[in-house]
């Protein structure tokens, strides 16, 4: 299976285009990095592939069926900031439930602590918020990850184990991986092919 | 020279409530002591949670309600009070913080970089900003956007470029990186290097080993709200000069270096002993109950029971 962002065109601003006709194919059994300057359009991409943003033109499908933005999105989006997108209402269970209950074993291969559930989102650090925010979207009917700059606020030791597991679960699952980064070493090691975000957004 | 910031024997504890009415007394830095001289760079490495962002909260006394901190801040040999850390704070001590959500939502981003100046230094104010932001790359329209119009790369160069212009003595810089191309961290590295030579003292909060690497003079490294070794930044280059396992696999995890795995994460809470028990290649029996102090060795300051002489 493929998700699939086709001539995607998109401005915020009118006569500011950010993403311009862009295309591209994410295979269920790769990852696929993305690299480009500060404020070039990767978030950007990543929202509207995620269904975040909808007034953009062209499409995205899986395989050739157009995505229907009314149910679960079959491509989940880690932000890139996770401590903007979670409710400071809600403790982090509820955080978690509203995509789904993962089982306790994923709980520990994420590194996620129990006692953690219990908090706000501020009364975590900004690790320990990413690593929720990374198993939140790993809920079953999940077939793609859009991962924004997801290990930024992770030791090395835990990057590495992070990744390790994030691989290993989308692997068995059958999902792809498209992870946006600025750092190049990383993405030599866990990526399949590198694209240059500047090489898909020309007119 | 002499110490511009002096942390000494900080322990931080939150009490929790499970289950109705239980406390639980949760402590997340221990006896935690650390110094900064003027015209230095300390670095802090660490694992996540293991205490980096509140240690930097207490210098600035922007500690959650809930948290107790004992043990002294000293800047420039005073003992800070909390009113005179809120007097400090954003002038001789600036935070750049590792959350975005330090930017005012209601605020244009040029406006807020500058902050509050009397209305005769505004004109001088703006032009310092524009010539900040457009050193990050932040053009001339950036400066009228809202935090929620900015990319995750711009709003952390307006948080560094708001810390930079108010000229403090002391910048604590927690993460001033995550998510910066490679240029921008170019730039920040010389700024960084910029103050320390103008005799300002920089604490560098970092998972970027890269950037302590080329900025730092020493690098402590955190792992569960201890400081388990100092050592200095050239010793970084061979895993062979470090001494605790943990720096050790931290230098191997990297990228560059092979990616290495090492299982196990830091204990939630204090634990009697060694905090890395869990986890430890080299660890001994006596090492489950008894904490290693934190001593020097060669000339590095290690907390670890193998060369306290506690242990073969
Ligand atoms: N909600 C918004 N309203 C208006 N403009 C926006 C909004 N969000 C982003 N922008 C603008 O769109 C451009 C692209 O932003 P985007 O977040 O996609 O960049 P990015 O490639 O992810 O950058 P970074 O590497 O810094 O995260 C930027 O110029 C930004 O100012
Ligand atoms: N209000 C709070 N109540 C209880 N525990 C807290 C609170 N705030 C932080 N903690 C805990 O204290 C520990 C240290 O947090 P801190 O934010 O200082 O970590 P950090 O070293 O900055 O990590 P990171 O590298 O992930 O940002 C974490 O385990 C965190 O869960
Ligand atoms: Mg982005
Ligand atoms: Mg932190």
């Amino acid at each position: 299976m493929y998700l699939n962002a086709n001539n995607i065109s998109f401005a915020y601003k009118k006569n500011k285009p950010i993403l311009k006709n862009i295309s591209i194919s994410i295979p269920d059994n790769k990852v696929i990095g993305l690299m480009g300057d500060s404020g070039s359009g990767k978030s950007t991409l990543c929202k509207v592939i995620t269904g975040y943003i909808e007034n953009y033109t062209g499409t995205v499908t899986l395989d050739r069926e157009v995505i229907n933005n009314k149910g679960y999105h079959p491509a989940q989006l880690i932000f890139q900031h996770p401590e903007k997108t979670m409710n400071p209402k809600w403790k982090m269970h509820k955080v978690l439930e509203e995509s789904w209950n993962p089982p306790q074993e994923l709980m520990d291969t994420f590194g996620l602590k129990d006692n953690w559930l219990g908090r706000w989102p501020n009364e975590l650090s900004g690790g320990e918020l990413q690593r929720f925010s990374i198993l939140r979207a790993l809920n079953p009917n999940t077939k793609f990850i859009i991962a924004d700059e997801i290990s930024t606020m992770l030791d090395a030791v835990t990057q590495v184990q992070i990744w390790d597991a994030l691989l290993d679960y989308c692997k068995h699952n059958k999902i792809g991986i498209l992870a946006v980064s600025h750092d190049k070493e990383l993405l030599d090691v866990i990526a399949d092919d590198i694209i240059l975000f500047d090489d898909i957004n020309k007119l | 020279m002499d110490d511009l910031l002096n942390v000494s024997n900080i322990s931080i504890s939150f009490t929790q409530y499970v289950q109705g009415l239980n406390q639980h007394v949760l402590k997340v830095i221990s006896d935690l002591s650390l110094s900064v001289k003027e015209g230095e760079v300390v670095a802090i490495l660490g694992s996540s949670g293991s205490g980096k962002s509140l240690l930097a909260h207490a210098i600035l006394g922007i500690l959650p309600e809930n948290g107790n901190c004992e043990g002294d801040i000293v800047f420039k040999g005073e003992v800070l009070s909390q009113e005179r850390k809120e007097q400090l704070r954003g002038k001789e001590i600036c935070l750049i913080p590792q959350s975005v959500n330090f930017l005012d939502p209601l605020m244009k981003v040029g406006e807020q970089a500058i902050g509050d100046v009397p209305k005769e230094e505004r004109e001088e104010a703006f032009k310092k900003q524009r010539d900040v932001f457009s050193k990050y790359g932040l053009s001339e329209e950036v400066d009228d956007l809202y935090p929620f119009e900015l990319s995750g790369g711009m709003a952390r160069k307006v948080l560094l470029s708001t810390a930079l212009l108010s000229n403090p003595e002391l910048v604590v810089a927690d993460e001033p990186t995550p998510g910066l191309d490679s240029q921008s961290v170019k730039e920040t590295i010389k700024d960084i290097k910029q103050m320390a030579q103008d005799g300002k003292g920089v604490l560098l909060i970092t998972h970027e080993i890269d950037v302590a690497l080329k900025t730092a003079d020493r690098i402590a490294i955190f792992y569960s709200g201890y400081v388990i070794e100092i050592n200095k930044t050239e010793n970084f280059n061979d895993v062979n000069n470090l001494l605790h396992p943990y720096t050790k696999s931290l230098i191997e995890a990297l990228p560059r270096n092979g990616f290495k795995l090492t299982e196990g994460v830091q204990p939630l809470d204090d634990v009697d002993g060694c905090p890395y028990f869990e986890n430890c290649p080299i660890r001994d029996d006596f090492c489950k109950n008894n904490i290693p102090s934190l001593i020097e060795h060669d000339g590095v300051m290690i907390r670890c029971h193998k060369y306290n002489g506690e242990v073969e």
